[in-house]
């Protein structure tokens, strides 16, 4: 079990982490944050394996991960 | 206390030390070589540092380093040098860092010659760099007045956090002369405000030289004006030698200071009432030395500079506010000013009455 | 549960004023990471540049010293001979460091300066709207190059780890890439030798790593990933050029 968490007022909607996921979790979404970027949410969390390229890849820190 | 006998650059260099500079960063150049290489012997016995910087632009910077790490700091340089560091002395005053700049003055613009000059007046007391930014700027006229201004600067630059800037012409900075140093200091903790680390402190230290915003720029500025305001009022340093019945003034600084002090006596032997005004700081600049002049009395103020066209003269011509005429005796190109002419020039205009 | 990628915090928790996708965000991520895992932060001295890197004061939770433009090398090099026991490092562009400051960074390398210099390299001054850099690529559209780098009049890109891999002093000089997570892997693995380094008395190391600037390159932030692949790379070749730790051993 793997749960993301998503500071998504930093997020700024470059898309990185979506290209990486090898399982396809992640998307860009339709609600928008502050700094008026669509932010990045996990659509199939239960396919998570917790590789953590997303997060990796974010520039703005704005994925943690749970194990 | 015990007199030594001493060069001049290396006098201001043993007295940074007493004064508790413990860093030098600096790049060679004629007349001031002196002061990075007695810095590069003396300063490593008392556990300082000395780097020889691959520019003035870089020792400046260095110097900007050490400071922001809360240690007393400082560099040397030259007229040509000067302009070179003037880029890291406006970062020194914007980011408003405790640190010594001293300028061997030598002869401009350009590479000029390497002889002893004025002509870094303007430069020194008003624009040592971008940004509208003043410094204390002391300029010396005996080797023991070196050694004392370079002792206060540093009681300057840590109680103002600023840079202080000491402009002895190249004449001061090669003559040998007896001087008495002063103690050596304790060295101070490192202030709370130093970027080292921020260790138990519970909060950054964040050195710039800058604003964030337009409005946090405008409050530097102020804040900062405030200060050079203060010093106007507080700081200003002047000699006044047999001002108070002279018919005949002079005006000068530095070597020409001294130069016209043997003038005055000279000119008092043959009968004529002569004087001297000799600012010690030149920023701040003292205006009222020369405003308080008695124009009834006072004939010509004359301003003798080693810096053709004359600079001082603007601030003189602001203290005496048109009131008493205002004549030049000038040299240039590393030529020192004669007593000879200085006394040709006064006798010239008592003959004109 | 347990946590498995977690926040530096060497970062404080604003927002980085960074463009979507600028790796300057990643590479100040990793470089906290490392700072945190080497529990050093707290008398860490970050010097920071003129360019997009200064925007890092609003940032790092260190102490930081923003410096002249190219200086850095020169401000650092007065912080740590007055204040060793801190852990001192730059971050620096291409502009500061290969252009304005090449005096700067060459001399620092030379005396072999015991701190760690992040060389932040996207070929382009971004700040100031994309003008050419000294990293510039043969044929890049610069604002200042409008028909592409001609090397005839321009030059050829400045290659920086190369050159201070020549000098004698330097123990370890290397250039990474961030554009892909085994890359940044290895830049973190790379920033953490140069600190490792510092600590242990060594001397000056230099990481030079591939970036980004997806508004001045003027293409997504998605795209810039395969143009550093395709183009940067080919250019600036990965790799260590200098370790004396292995040239000792």
């Amino acid at each position: 079990m793997v749960n993301l968490e998503f500071n998504v007022e930093a997020c700024k909607s470059c898309g990185f982490c979506v290209k990486v996921c090898p399982k396809q979790v992640l998307s860009i979404g339709e609600h928008i944050n502050k700094k008026g970027y669509r932010y990045a949410q996990s659509d199939n969390p239960e396919e998570c394996i917790g590789c953590k390229m997303c997060a990796a890849m974010c520039p703005d820190a704005v994925i943690e991960i749970w194990k | 206390m015990e007199q030594i006998f001493m060069k001049g650059c290396e006098a201001i260099a043993e007295t940074a030390i007493r004064a508790g500079c413990r860093f030098f960063a600096g790049y060679p150049i004629t007349p001031q070589n002196e002061m990075p290489e007695y810095m590069s012997r003396a300063l490593p016995r008392v556990g300082g540092t000395f780097v020889q910087g691959e520019s003035e632009v870089a020792s400046v910077n260095m110097v900007y380093g050490a400071a922001a790490a809360g240690t007393l700091a400082m560099t040397s340089s030259s007229s040509p040098g000067i302009s070179l560091k003037s880029e890291g002395i406006s970062h020194l005053a914007g980011a408003r860092l405790p640190s010594l700049i001293v300028n061997v003055m030598r002869a401009g613009p350009g590479m000029g010659t390497i002889q002893p000059a004025q002509n870094d007046y303007f430069q020194a007391s008003k624009a040592s760099g971008h940004g509208g930014f003043r410094t204390i700027t002391f300029v010396p006229g005996t080797l023991q007045e070196a050694v004392d201004l370079t002792y206060l600067a540093f009681e300057y630059a840590v109680r103002d956090h600023n840079p202080v800037i000491l402009a002895p012409d190249g004449f001061i900075g090669a003559i040998m002369e007896p001087v008495t140093l002063p103690d050596f200091k304790e060295i101070p903790e490192t202030p709370d405000w130093a970027a080292i680390g921020y260790g138990k402190r519970g909060h950054i230290n964040l050195i710039k030289s800058g604003g964030a915003t337009e409005a946090e720029q405008q409050e530097i500025n102020e804040s900062a004006a405030k200060l050079y305001e203060r010093w106007t009022r507080e700081d200003v340093m002047v000699e006044a030698y047999h001002t108070e019945d002279a018919e005949y003034v002079f005006a000068a600084y530095g070597t020409s200071g001294r130069i016209c002090k043997s003038a005055v006596d000279e000119l008092r032997d043959r009968g004529i009432k002569a004087g001297l005004i000799r600012p010690i700081t030149i920023s701040p600049f003292p205006y009222n030395a020369f405003k308080n002049l008695d124009d009834t009395r006072v004939k010509y103020i004359i301003d003798v500079e080693m810096a053709i066209p004359a600079q001082m003269i603007e601030d003189v011509k602001m203290g005496v506010e048109g009131k008493i005429p205002i004549e030049t005796v000038l040299s240039s190109g590393g030529n020192i000013i004669r007593t000879s002419d200085i006394i040709q020039k006064t006798e010239a205009l008592v003959k004109e009455g | 549960m347990e946590k498995i990628y977690t926040r530096p915090n060497a970062l404080n928790k604003s927002v980085s004023g960074y463009c979507p996708g600028c790796m300057h965000s990643t590479i100040t991520k990793i470089t906290a990471q490392v700072i945190d895992e080497l529990g050093i932060g707290e008398r860490t001295v970050c010097v920071l540049p003129v360019g997009c890197g200064t925007l890092g004061a609003l940032y790092w939770n260190l102490d930081m010293v923003i410096s002249a433009h190219g200086r850095a090398p020169a401000v650092a090099t007065g912080v740590k001979r007055v204040s060793p026991d801190s852990v001192v490092f730059t971050y620096q562009g291409d502009g500061d460091l290969a252009s304005i400051g090449l005096s700067e960074i060459m001399h620092a390398a030379n005396r072999g300066e015991n701190y760690t210099v992040l060389f932040i390299n996207n070929s382009i001054y971004g700040m100031t709207g994309g003008q050419m850099a000294p990293t510039t690529l043969v044929g890049q559209k610069t604002t200042t190059t409008p028909g592409g780098r001609n090397p005839d009049t321009d030059g050829f890109p400045m290659k920086m780890a190369e050159l201070i891999a020549q000098l004698t002093s330097p123990v370890y000089v290397a250039r990474f890439a961030v554009n892909t997570p085994a890359y940044i892997n290895k830049a973190k693995e790379g920033i953490r030798k140069a600190f490792q380094n510092q600590l242990d008395g060594k001397g000056f190391s230099l990481v030079e790593i591939l970036s980004n600037c997806p508004t001045t390159w003027g293409m997504s932030p998605i795209d810039t990933l395969s143009y550093i692949n395709d183009n940067t790379l080919a250019e600036f070749p990965l790799g260590v050029f200098k370790d004396r730790e292995e040239e000792q051993s």
